[in-house]
């Protein structure tokens, strides 16, 4: 039995076709890009190349908008820290409450260092409120960082007229776009967006390589100095390998935008209208109306996730979930905290995520394999015992009293 | 992924003793919906010889709270109610062949269930009083509610006396700057309040004579060598727990000389043992002493010679 990969928004298989152009890198092309002799030339006219091909998938106009780094982290780090450095006069940054960690955490120590964060707050499927946001806009705001498209969830901010209205007090807006890129139509040229975050591995490049797409005159502060490499904007000497593959990868993901907002959208649309007509109790969270076309994230009530997932995984399929349990926290993901999702249903949450290899067969044995599994676990849940005989009691509106003692464990 | 081992994971896919129990005479639910474990323990107890006939469970929680759950009711089948009460959160562990250290709590919850249900049968009250916090020290499975606490109780403001009261920090050191928010965030709760003045005005030269450990009347050399043996067989049912060991080999005036024994002996966090023993030592004597492995015994000795 084949196993089934769908945790595609956590990272994804590298393309063949992305493997086979790295490979030379490694061997042959060996050469520090930055040399005077042929050795380093070639390395530099591949890099130069697929800087060309980042470019195209993100609309850029100029290539030297694009800087690759190590990582959407690093990024996205960058990003927040050269606002912060180059505008002085301004101390203040606005985000979202359902950011990746890579930028939460970062402003929790910006904070502690003396910055005055804003947290924007979601609503139940996940949607900002743009009045709340523009109340926040400040001349003190330095920087607005939000993410296109939320990891969880797939739920797409405007992030387009939220630049703009960054624009309009004088902040810089900068954007994860990691899960966004590839699936959603990108063009900064058209935007007013400053900086945008985008990781190798998201899509089908390897991991280590990411970017960080850097409007021409927007005022920066280098995060690693030591050399010329990315025109000074980050030293160290180029990981070419990665960035050819990364190159490569970003044409693919242009060619395969209409498959994967097409083929790949029936498919999960398929994947979570199958599950929920068979399960009971269970709802996809985000706004399923606007979201990426490869994400679902369905809550199970009075499940635990972590079990699901292993049970998932003993029949070869892959998942994640936002339960406390499986990062080793006692809170269940803060996604689902800050949509309002109760803890009957947070802990229970899975999240699909497909990729342009997913195939219809795959998803038809992932819709019969879910129901038997959140059964088997229901029945081993003391709070699904108790909903099913309140259930009952219900339909029966019978005058009779609670059968069972309802499920109240002696601490919270 | 978490690394469980076999035994969990076997206990996780076929769970012995799931569902409800009928004519359970002994219940006891505890955890909670809010942290993603909770835990519902049903016995059937013979009133006659309190003896436990048969144990079932129902648990929300994830692959190591349902395996801790199902190892708890086949070890308490067939004890008697005051045996089953001496079963430790260690023992349902080791009974899986160990949890990783985000985990423990899952065993601590199998052993808090036991309580309530003993206490549901015996018509007592059970509270618990157990509060957890994140995870911390991740080498020793210290989470952040119990350094708080201890932090508290005894007036802690270095990391390294907070691994002598808790271990926590004594291994791969990542935590320490964790470690050192909650001493910041307790210390600055101690700076709200109001100061006495006349710690306040206390003048800087004097300032180490208070923090000196108060004098002791001095020991005669017999009540210090028993003081010191008191104190190791107080420490040893620890690390006894942890499968190690220490013994005394030979007090020469401040040097203090031990063998670590069992799972302590070439332990990485070997040092961490011997300065958390030795801070216990150092207040019991009410004098600085310094315990070293044996080893160095014949060469300290050697070099004073």
């Amino acid at each position: 039995m084949n196993p089934i990969y769908l945790d595609n928004n956590a990272t994804t298989a590298c393309d063949p076709a992305v493997v086979e152009a790295m490979l030379p890198f490694f061997t042959e092309q060996f050469g520090n890009a930055s040399s005077m002799h042929s050795f380093g030339n070639k390395v530099a006219q591949a890099i130069k190349d697929a800087r060309a091909g980042v470019c195209e998938l993100l609309g850029a106009e100029y290539e030297s908008e694009i800087v690759f780094t190590s990582c959407g982290t690093e990024s996205d780090s960058t990003a927040i820290l050269s606002a912060l450095k180059a505008q002085p006069e301004r101390n203040q940054v606005i985000t979202t409450a359902v950011e990746h960690p890579a930028v939460l955490a970062l402003c929790e120590y910006l904070e502690k260092e003396g910055v005055v964060v804003h947290r924007l707050g979601v609503d139940r499927k996940g949607r900002l409120d743009l009045d709340e946001y523009r109340a926040l806009l400040s001349p003190r705001t330095a920087i607005v960082s939000a993410m296109w498209a939320n990891n969880e969830t797939g739920t797409i901010f405007p992030i387009e007229e939220m630049a703009e209205m960054a624009h309009d007090v004088g902040a810089m807006f900068h954007t994860d776009a990691v899960q966004a890129v590839g699936k959603v139509d990108i063009d900064v040229r058209r935007t007013c967006i400053d900086m945008l975050s985008l990781s190798g591995h998201k899509l089908h490049a390897p991991k280590g390589i990411g970017v960080l797409y850097l409007r021409r005159n927007t005022r920066f502060r280098p995060l690693l100095r030591g050399g010329h490499q990315e025109r000074g904007r980050r030293a160290g000497t180029e990981n070419a390998a990665s960035i050819v593959g990364l190159g490569v990868a970003a044409r693919l993901a242009l060619e395969h935008m209409a498959y994967e907002n097409g083929e790949v959208k029936r498919l999960r649309d398929r994947l979570e209208s199958g599950i929920l007509a068979q399960v009971p109790c269970a709802f996809a969270t985000g706004d399923t109306t606007n979201r990426l076309p490869n994400t679902s994230n369905i809550a199970f009530e009075f499940v635990e996730g972590e079990a699901i997932l292993l049970l998932l995984n003993k029949q070869g399929i892959a998942a994640s979930s936002g339960s406390a349990c499986t990062s080793g926290s006692l809170e269940p993901s803060h996604v689902m905290r800050a949509m309002g999702i109760p803890y009957t249903a947070a802990h229970g949450t899975i999240r699909f995520s497909l990729s342009r290899y997913t195939t219809e067969a795959e998803v038809d044995r992932v819709i019969e394999a879910v129901p038997p599994i959140i059964a088997a676990l229901r029945d081993l849940s003391p709070y699904w015992a108790d909903q099913a005989a309140e259930r009952t009691a219900e339909k029966r509106a019978s005058t009779a009293g609670p059968s069972t003692a309802a499920f109240k464990p002696s601490f919270a | 992924m978490w690394d469980y081992s076999e035994k969990v994971q076997e206990h996780f896919f076929n769970p012995r003793n799931a569902g409800p129990l009928q004519d359970a005479n002994a219940v006891g639910d505890v955890g909670s919906i809010q942290c993603g474990d909770a835990l519902r323990l049903m016995l059937k107890v013979d009133p006659e010889s309190e003896r436990i006939l048969d144990a079932h469970f129902q648990t929300f929680g994830c692959g190591s709270a349902i395996a801790s759950s199902s190892a708890l009711t086949e070890i308490v089948k067939g004890l008697t109610l005051d045996e089953a009460l001496q079963v430790s959160n260690q023992q349902i562990a080791d009974y899986l062949d160990g949890l990783p250290p985000e985990k423990m709590h899952c065993s601590v919850m199998g052993r808090e269930a036991l309580q309530a249900a003993v206490a549901n049968y015996r018509g007592e009250a059970w509270a618990d009083d157990h509060t957890e916090g994140a995870m911390v020290c991740k080498c020793f499975a210290v989470d952040s509610s119990l350094i708080e606490e201890v932090v508290r109780a005894n007036g802690l403001t270095t990391v390294e006396q907070v691994t002598h009261y808790t271990k926590a920090g004594g291994g791969c050191c990542s935590c320490h700057e964790g470690i050192e928010d909650i001493l910041a965030d307790i210390s600055a709760e101690r700076c709200t309040a109001p100061m006495p003045p006349a710690l306040a005005e206390t003048p800087k030269e004097t300032a180490p004579a208070e923090c000196a450990p108060t004098p002791k009347p001095r020991l005669t050399n017999f009540q210090r060598m028993r003081r010191i043996e008191e104190t190791i067989e107080a420490i040893r049912p620890m690390l006894q727990r942890d499968h190690g060991d220490v013994e005394i080999v030979e007090i020469d005036s401040r040097n203090v000389y031990v063998n670590l024994q069992g799972a302590c002996q070439g332990c990485m966090m070997e040092q961490a043992t011997l300065s958390g023993i030795q801070a216990q030592l150092v207040e019991a004597l009410g004098e600085f002493v310094q315990l070293l492995p044996a080893s160095l015994m014949t060469k300290r000795q050697g070099g004073a010679a």
